[in-house]
């Protein structure tokens, strides 16, 4: 099995590919158009801002690419972030694999920090993403912008508000929190997207 | 509901943990690898290795270090100690840390904070302070390990640093490092209320009901601790569970 993890300027890449090496599968970080297309399992992962990462995507073509892939894709964090329709941050197009729109977390409660950071719990869990993982197991997250519940939501995680902590649509699966960095259960969901 | 985190802290001299820890699960309790996944396996949420390592040379042994660490661990970690330069935190970065803290070298040159929020993300600049309460009732900034004492206070500090990019604060009150008699709950209930980032609480945790006044009364984010959980006084399970008990949401 060929696992390629999508090379671009929004990182930390190196967390998801020694996630992948606990697991005993070494995979490829790349940006090549062909290496990506002939993967069997594709990670997007991510940190950082939308519009940088979009454009970077853009102008190497690889926007289009994704869109078009057709073997698993996991989109992690920003990742997912970025194949959502659009994100408030900096007014960003996104590649609008799913259909939710991203926004900023806003509160008027000061003891409510933003970003989340910290481990926080998953719910409404569907899909073989999550065999094996119980409902409100904890997950790592650090994130200021969240994807808002739609009919692609495959987990449910709740700050300030209910938001997806994961979508699917199709062959595309998001997660919003780090798997790389959630100990077990982080691993299970790993191993359950690599067994897809 | 995001729960409050549990961060011990391992100091490192050439490669090496530092506070003597005395594990009989371990084969080398002086190999940061292994009490690190000893942690990670106890159900701390995070953790924080800092460099105490004085020769520049010595740094390649942290980068080493850093990879092996995050080949083991499956959960975050923040490292610090010595960090000056955006090359300084790229390597780290690539060797898998997840964050860098930082301390008298953004003091000295607030500047770099903005530049490494800029080019890594807010999410992985830690600012550490070193805080001590002198007698005219206001706390202050301390630097080089809280030998060197500055004239600025402490939540003007924060604040500018919060404004500059820093994703998370370290405070560490050295008027309660060491004593394990209770966090240092009015400056850190102050930053927390102040500011928008969250607060980890360092120095003085002994107990487990230190921990519990500090997510409360002291309103902390996440808490740090290194010798009480090197020797045994507080295992974190337990601790968790008894958190758990008084309603304070934990990872368990």
């Amino acid at each position: 099995m060929k696992t390629v993890i999508i090379k671009y300027n929004a990182g930390n890449i190196q967390s998801v590919l020694y996630a992948l090496e606990r697991l005993g599968v070494s995979a490829m970080v790349t940006d090549s158009i062909e290496e990506i297309n002939t993967a069997d399992k594709v990670i997007f992962p991510g940190v950082g801002e939308a519009s940088t990462a979009m454009q970077y995507l853009r102008e190497r073509n690889l926007d289009e690419l994704i869109k078009n892939l057709k073997q698993p894709v996991l989109g992690i964090c920003l990742g997912m972030q970025l194949m959502c329709m659009h994100s408030t941050e900096n007014n960003t197009s996104c590649l609008g694999i799913f259909e939710e729109h991203v926004k900023q977390f806003e509160t008027k409660e000061p003891a409510i920090k933003i970003p989340q950071i910290g481990w926080n719990t998953i719910t409404a869990l569907k899909t073989p993403l999550f065999k094996g993982i119980a409902e409100n197991s904890f997950a790592y997250f650090v994130h200021g912008y969240y994807a808002a519940k739609g009919k692609h939501t495959i987990a449910t995680t709740h700050y300030i508000q209910d938001y997806s902590s994961a979508l699917q649509k199709d062959n595309f699966y998001g997660v919003q929190f780090h798997p790389e960095k959630s100990a077990k259960a982080g691993e299970q969901i790993i191993q359950n997207f690599l067994a897809l | 509901m995001l729960t409050k985190r549990i961060i011990p802290c391992l100091d490192i001299k050439d490669g090496r943990t530092v506070k003597g820890v005395n594990f009989e699960q371990l084969r080398d309790a002086g190999d940061p690898i292994e009490l690190a996944a000893f942690y990670a396996n106890q159900g701390a949420d995070e953790l924080v290795f800092l460099d105490i390592t004085a020769t520049v040379e010595k740094r390649k042994t942290l980068s080493e270090l850093v990879n092996k660490i995050a080949h083991k661990i499956n959960i975050p970690f923040t490292v610090g100690g010595g960090i000056q330069t955006e090359e300084d935190v790229s390597i780290l970065l690539q060797n898998g840390a997840d964050k860098i803290s930082i301390n008298t070298a953004a003091f000295q040159n607030p500047d770099i904070i903005n530049r490494f929020a800029k080019n890594f993300g807010s999410q992985c600049v830690v600012l550490a302070i070193d805080t001590k309460l002198e007698a005219d009732g206001n706390w202050y900034v301390y630097l080089k390990g809280g030998r060197e004492k500055t004239n600025t206070l402490t939540m003007d500090w924060a604040k500018k640093a919060v404004d500059l990019g820093v994703g998370e604060i370290l405070l560490t009150s050295m008027n309660h490092d060491g004593t394990k008699q209770g966090f240092a709950l009015d400056i850190t209930a102050a930053l927390s209320s102040a500011l928008a980032v969250p607060i980890i609480a360092s120095g003085g945790g002994g107990n487990e009901a230190h921990f519990y006044d500090v997510f409360t009364t002291g309103k902390a984010d996440a808490a740090l601790a290194a010798s009480i959980f090197h020797y045994k006084e507080v295992a974190i399970p337990h601790l968790k569970k008894y958190l758990n008990e008084k309603g304070i949401a934990v990872r368990i």
